[in-house]
């Protein structure tokens, strides 16, 4: 679309550098709402604000803030959350897998920034651009244009929800923490394409309800791998009645 | 700031940083087997459902509460409906919340829970 536009166009760091900052501006806007209600909900969930912007500014991972807030609320230790974090973010070293190739031979100055930029938006906005071949020199400068605009905005809107979570009187009276599990079964559902994927959340939600009473949430990383076990074993029983998404 | 949110902030952001970067790094032919990357496709539907069907049916942490009077319930599966019809984030949850407090406000009115 936009980033389309300019790879004909003399290319400069300049230029690629708003050339990732807009490309990115529509999953900038989706991701909006998401950091709004992050900040809000950390906030009536029981995190001070400045631990809730602090996740915002050297996390920068919104699924993995989300699951460690209401890991928080649930009184879970900092082990167990750093745990999960791993586990929830692990898919961006697949990520890095994919972009790697595209950025041989650059000093690790530009590696470490890109790296710690690297979200599911700026990924893939970014492997668009490292798939059209016109040899730009300045193609990570168009990641970084990409990395830092979603960055800008995930602060702007974690301050825009502390803030609001903070002036709405006595949030726990109203429930509004339901606004976490609500927005993960926003972005559960959608997700559930082939029927492996559906047994998968199936088996770790049940098994987390039934192990809800182990300490620590222990039973919500036990859960995970339950969840992960069965969707590799129905992949062999559905595989015959074709799953296209499943190379 | 407490202590123990220092340390929750200080971990997350070393392994987050820490599945970023260093493949990165590794700029070498870092090439997953196939089976690792279906592996990691079945963690994040995990994660959440794990997270969101004990909130939903046992939400004071310890009794699973199936019944008409849990409005978390109840808002959660018509969550999951407009997930399912909308693919699209914010009916599902201002609708999903709408309905949350407003069946909460029914239950404490008229069932005295």
């Amino acid at each position: 679309m936009i980033a389309g536009s300019m790879s004909t166009a003399t290319a400069s760091p300049r230029n690629e550098f708003w050339a990732g900052a807009t490309a990115i501006v529509p999953l900038i806007v989706g991701a909006v709402p998401f950091g709004i209600i992050f900040g809000a909900v950390s906030v009536t969930s029981g995190l001070t604000p400045a631990a809730a912007a602090a996740m915002s500014a050297f996390v920068f991972a919104g699924s993995s803030q989300f699951v460690a807030t209401g890991m928080v609320a649930a009184g879970a230790s900092a082990v167990v959350i750093v745990v999960t974090t791993f586990v929830v973010n692990i898919r961006h070293s697949l990520y890095a897998v994919t972009l790697a190739p595209h950025l041989q031979g650059y000093p690790q100055r530009w590696l470490a920034p890109l790296g710690f930029l690297l979200t599911d938006e700026a990924f893939m906005i970014v492997v668009q651009r490292f798939g059209r071949r016109d040899n730009s020199p300045y193609r990570h400068w168009f990641y970084l244009g990409a990395g830092l605009a979603m960055y800008v905005n995930w602060q702007l809107c974690t301050w825009v929800g502390i803030w609001a979570g903070q002036v709405i009187p006595n949030p726990r009276a109203w429930g509004l923490e339901f606004a976490l599990p609500l927005t993960f079964i926003g972005m559960l559902v959608p997700s559930l394409t082939s029927r492996p994927l559906v047994l998968a959340a199936t088996a770790a939600g049940l098994s987390a309800l039934a192990l809800r009473g182990l300490p620590n949430q222990m039973g919500l990383i036990i859960a995970i791998l339950v969840g992960v076990a069965t969707g590799i074993i129905s992949e062999r029983f559905t595989h015959t009645a074709g799953t296209p998404d499943i190379p | 700031m407490t202590a123990y949110e220092l340390w929750v902030v200080l971990g997350m952001t070393a392994v987050t940083f820490g599945v970023r970067y260093p493949v990165l790094a590794l700029v070498s032919r870092v090439r997953l087997p196939a089976t690792a990357l279906h592996t990691l496709r079945y963690i994040p539907p995990s994660v959440l459902a794990a997270i969101i069907l004990p909130a939903l049916l046992a939400p004071s942490g310890t009794e699973l509460e199936l019944s008409l009077a849990n409005p978390f319930l109840i808002a959660g599966l018509v969550a999951a409906i407009l997930a399912w019809r909308t693919r699209s984030l914010m009916p599902t949850i201002t609708i999903g919340m709408a309905l949350f407090l407003a069946w909460s406000w029914i239950v404490r009115t008229y069932l005295g829970a």
